[in-house]
């Protein structure tokens, strides 16, 4: 049977750096590129001895994650040690939340710009698709990076102890492409709540995919299949797919599917079962001795009083206040500094619209060529404004003003000066471009006849000449209208 | 200078200057050389480690309320810069770059840590016997233990080769090894003294005490261990009263409780004597005593040893040769390296009792076993609240009988874990007891338990007080 | 908790923990004896419990987040078996 006859079945389980300033359960600082062995303690270290101490931020951050999707955190909540040895887990034991989660329920919100084009239909004004509901959000602690030489491996334990929020969605996910708008629009989302810089490339997410197939909708699940070690969006994307029509093979063969745990090889474009994990998962969940129950209800007020507004909630809102249309509020709403850039420059001008287009058509274009972060933008929204002020006000031409806008680009420089130093400013006034227009007029005689005699485009060709007499600097839209008046 | 000084004799002589820091470190390490290789009290005091105080004691401020004072210290507690082995042939040559919370709140007060002394293995058993390395043996009788596993505390507090000691106490690891030596042994409420730096067997059970000459001792040590400590997030974030102000105001309108079952059949008749004498003795001194029922006592060692295995299993499980400590040699693979270094680094009692509570928290046993035994736990804890509400301290036998001769239960484990009925309710319950020397049964030394309610150590030690003065101290040597 | 039966072997492994043979059957009958005393037990009757919670049980506090220095490098490999280029070693890891 064909591939696309089969119902494919998707769960993610998605592992997310906390952006905190120490480690989950010790006050070492959290790491990135130090060198190895820089950045422990007795705690972390799993010195014989020392004990763990919960970090109220990483707490409150994944409240705070949990309260913008919609979910619910209960009043009490406790910590498990997940026990298994493994080299990069400094007691051989996880801190983890095993019952007791901090976050339940809640759907995470899949916006359209994320998908590819032809399924981007359908969303509203807030550019949401679709949601996916969530299981449920707990807190852990990461492990160390090992290093393999040949024979042997190197441990860095840097990482170990870094909070790490785990956030596992419903089976109810059915294409690669909703996984992979799932992963993009929650980095936006946490991104914006100020959580995580959530980047798959350098570690800050990672993800595991559970995949399972079934023939028709009234059979249960097939059994579920997990993905490991997938490090990019796109490599979930080519994960997915590659391993729907895998398990679809084996179905079309009669191959029975047992629950197990395969490792993606983005390279190589396949997943191969992970041999050496016979041992049965028995992690032995208990509740860690040394931690109490906490009791959330301070933190969760806390955190609602703070809410930030989310991406989609501020893309109806750039729809509604400034008439923009849902693809541009969706390009402006992408990053939370972008979005806020745009409202300082759009704020007091009655040209919203233009203050968009300038910013996605010429500052994202231009920040995109360079490999720019937006963070680097050398253009202020002050100085934008001004520009938008000046072309809108008929004060220098759209040709110039682009000119001016590269200089604004290279030099951060302020657009009144450029226009000034670059001789820029429009001619406007009746009295001096008179001059241009009875010139040019009375030059070209034949052009008016054919004009008078209906053909209205010739008025293009003076316009023209006039532009050209006055240096380029008359206002086109005032030449119009004097020659209008001129030829009666 | 001998060292059956007590501390409290010790500082105020330092405080008057008539003897110095360095003179009682030298008196700790000469006492420790003559005496300590037959007695096995320490599994180290060497030269460096004396120097080391040495270089302490030469800076020592003898105002402090502590200063100039040698302490041991278990070797389950960690010490900067000292080895820290929990008498495991696993942490061999393992050296702690930290101090345990304790140890720097003793430095602060001007203490001077100084050995280390035996103990099971992490702390499992009652004798000693069970370390990795040697068993120490009991002063008063070197063919008998000085109980355990605080054994090594016990012995060089009772044989004069430390003028005090600490001990952890996770089923009576402090209160019975002070019985069976005839010294004072308090174990602290659960989380008045931080755990932070106590190699961990089972983390919901144990904590850190004091192992002394005297119960003033006993009071002045904990004054200065006692308190919040950030680093332990079951510590208790309560106010530390002052324990010695009240020392000797007696127990004068004190209700004192007998639960009937902790005078059993199986009590030896002299340890059952030397109580009941004591009894008496408070009663005569103004003390009300009471029958109190402690119903859930029979299963207090059931439930004991399925929290106390589970714990110990994931928490022993950071001994695995990788980052510190043993290592097996030529390991085929990390597994290999895994499986060998524990099985050549651990003891048999302490393989036992992770394969035990590995077992009650695998898959399918985990309802019937664990979380059996944490609500039977909630049992004998509400048995205490509702004691507590009753009267102010309970009094019982430590142990059944006194010390016994070593090798005794060598082959019968469960055995040897029964004989700690009287002292593991209070660590299952959090609350605090003490030992008190009170006589002695055919020359050995009977330890009379004093219990209160959780940091209700002010009244516990103000008992204890009153039992010591009460007997001359001809009835215990 | 009836009659449970106890894979000494199997536990071993899930504890990382070679056993002789001699150890495996010790232990084998010596906690057999444990387990038939743990099974007093079932005598309890523990209706209504919750083994997690109870009013008045203490809460965990937190602490702020902010970082502070812990051990140097050296100090944190001081103790290690064996090492390589400030990284802990040890036989292959396999993922």
């Amino acid at each position: 049977m064909p591939v696309a006859d089969y119902i494919p079945t998707i769960g993610l389980e998605i592992h997310v750096h906390l952006k905190t300033r120490s480690k989950m359960f010790c006050a070492c600082a959290t790491s990135y590129g130090d060198d190895p062995n820089t950045r422990t303690c007795p705690t972390c270290l799993g010195l014989p001895g020392a004990l763990p101490v919960l970090n109220e931020e990483a707490i409150k951050m994944t409240i705070l994650t949990g309260q913008l999707l919609g979910a619910v955190t209960p009043e009490f909540c406790k910590w498990d040690r997940k026990n298994y040895f493994y080299a990069d887990m400094p007691k051989n034991y996880q801190i983890s939340q095993y019952d007791q989660p901090l976050v339940v329920g809640g759907r995470i919100p899949l916006y359209d710009q994320y998908f590819p084009k032809h399924q981007r239909g359908g969303a509203g004004a807030d550019g949401v698709l679709a949601t996916v509901p969530l299981t449920r959000i707990h807190l852990e602690e990461d492990a160390g990076k090992s290093t393999h030489f040949g024979t042997s491996s190197g441990l860095d334990y840097n990482r170990a102890g870094t909070p790490l929020m785990e956030i596992v969605t419903d089976p109810a996910i059915s294409t690669a492409d909703e996984a992979a708008a799932l992963l993009a629009s929650l980095r936006q989302i946490l991104v914006y709540a100020g959580v995580s810089d959530a980047d798959m490339e350098r570690g800050q997410m990672r993800c595991d995919v559970n995949v399972s197939v079934r023939k028709s909708a009234a059979e249960p699940l097939g059994a579920k299949i997990e993905l490991k070690n997938i490090n990019s969006v796109a490599a979930v994307r080519r994960a997915i797919v590659f391993e729907i029509e895998r398990q679809c093979g084996e179905l079309d063969r009669g191959l029975a599917q047992r629950q197990e745990t395969r490792r993606w090889d983005d390279e190589r474009g396949e997943s191969t079962d992970m041999r050496g994990k016979e041992d049965a998962h028995d992690y032995r969940y208990f509740p860690d001795p040394d931690l109490q129950p906490v009791c959330t209800t301070q933190w969760l007020n806390e955190v609602r009083a703070r809410l930030p507004e989310l991406p989609h909630a501020l893309r109806a809102r750039f729809g509604h206040d400034y008439g923009l249309t849902p693809y541009d509020a969706g390009v402006l709403t992408s990053e939370p500094a972008l979005a806020a850039y745009f409202e300082e420059a759009a704020a007091g001008s009655s040209k919203a619209k233009s203050v968009a287009n300038w910013i996605i058509n010429e500052l994202l274009g231009r920040l995109n060529e360079g490999q720019t972060d937006f963070s680097a933008n050398p253009v202020s929204a002050a100085a934008l404004r001004e520009l938008v002020d000046l072309v809108e006000g008929g004060g220098i031409s759209g040709a110039q003003a682009k000119e001016v806008f590269s200089e604004m680009f290279a030099t951060s420089g302020a657009p009144a000066a450029i226009v000034q130093a670059r001789g820029f400013s429009q001619v406007s006034d009746t009295g001096a471009l008179d001059g241009f227009v009875q010139q040019v007029l009375a030059a070209n005689p034949d052009l008016v006849a054919r004009i008078q005699a209906g053909e209205a485009k010739v008025v293009n060709v003076l316009v023209g000449q006039i532009m050209k007499a006055s240096g380029g600097k008359a206002n086109p839209k005032r030449v119009s209208e004097l020659l209008a008046q001129a030829l009666g | 200078m001998p060292v059956s000084l007590t501390v409290s004799a010790l500082r105020a002589s330092l405080a008057a200057r008539s003897l110095s820091p360095r003179e009682a470190v030298l008196a700790v390490a000469a006492a420790a050389a003559s005496k300590d290789s037959t007695l096995g009290g320490y599994v180290s005091l060497t030269e460096a480690e004396i120097n080391t105080a040495l270089a302490l004691a030469d800076k020592a401020d003898v105002t402090l309320p502590l200063g100039g004072v040698p302490i041991a210290v278990k070797d389950a507690i960690a010490v900067q810069g000292a080895p820290l082995t929990c008498a495991s042939k696993i942490l061999r040559g393992f050296v702690s770059p930290y101090d345990a919370t304790v140890i720097t709140r003793l430095r602060a007060a001007g203490a001077i840590p100084l050995g280390r002394t035996n103990m099971d293995e992490f702390a499992m058993g009652s004798s000693t016997e069970n370390s990795g390395f040697f068993p120490a043996r009991n002063p008063r009788d070197p063919e008998r233990t000085p109980g355990g596993s605080s054994g090594g505390s016990a012995t060089v507090v009772d044989a004069d080769t430390a003028f005090a000691a600490l001990g952890s106490d996770t089923g009576g690891s402090i209160r019975q090894p002070a019985s069976f030596t005839g010294i004072v042994g308090l174990k602290p409420s659960y989380g008045r003294v931080s755990r932070y730096g106590l190699v961990a067997f089972a983390s919901s059970l144990e904590g850190i005490g004091p192992m002394t000459k005297s119960v003033r001792d006993a009071a002045l040590l904990l004054q200065t261990m006692a308190g919040h400590d950030p680093l332990d997030s079951t510590s208790l974030n309560a106010p530390v009263p002052d324990y010695l102000d009240t020392l000797d105001r007696g127990v004068k309108g004190l209700k004192i409780g007998l639960p009937r079952e902790y005078f059993i059949d199986g009590i030896t008749p002299g340890v059952r004597a030397a109580i009941e004498a004591t009894v008496q003795q408070l009663a005569a001194a103004g003390a009300e005593i009471v029958d109190i029922s402690l119903p859930h006592t029979e299963f207090a060692v059931a439930t004991y040893y399925i929290i106390a295995t589970a714990e110990a299993s994931s928490n022993l499980a950071r001994f695995d040769g990788v980052r510190y400590g043993h290592r097996a040699a030529q390991p085929a693979d990390l597994t290999d390296l895994y499986n060998r270094t524990r099985a050549e680094g651990f003891g048999p009692e302490v393989k036992r009792r992770i394969i035990l509570g590995t077992y009650v928290l695998s898959s399918g046993y985990y309802d019937a076993f664990y979380v059996k035994a944490q609500k039977v736990r909630k049992l004998i804890r509400r048995d205490f609240t509702e004691a507590f509400s009753k009267v102010d301290l309970i009094a019982s036998p430590v142990t059944p009988a006194t010390a016994w001769k070593l090798g005794t239960f060598a082959d019968t484990p469960l055995q040897s874990y029964l004989a700690d009925i009287f002292t593991i309710a209070a660590n299952l319950a959090g609350i605090c007891g003490i030992s008190v020397p009170c006589g002695l049964s055919d020359g050995l030394p009977v330890g009379f338990q004093l219990m209160g309610p959780s940091l209700a150590e002010k009244n516990l030690l103000q008992a204890a007080q009153t039992v010591e003065s009460a007997l001359s101290p001809l009835a215990l040597r | 908790m009836k009659s449970p039966h106890l894979d000494v072997r199997y536990v071993a492994r899930l504890a990382r923990l070679d056993l002789t043979a001699e150890e495996a059957a010790d232990f084998q009958s010596q906690l057999t004896d444990v387990l038939g005393y743990i099974a007093a037990l079932d005598r309890v009757d523990v209706t209504g419990l919750d083994p997690a919670l109870e009013p008045g049980d203490p809460f965990c506090v937190a602490r702020p987040d902010a970082a502070r220095p812990g051990l140097t490098a050296d100090e944190a490999l001081a103790n290690a078996p064996s090492t390589h280029d400030g990284l802990f070693r040890t036989p292959r890891v396999v993922e």
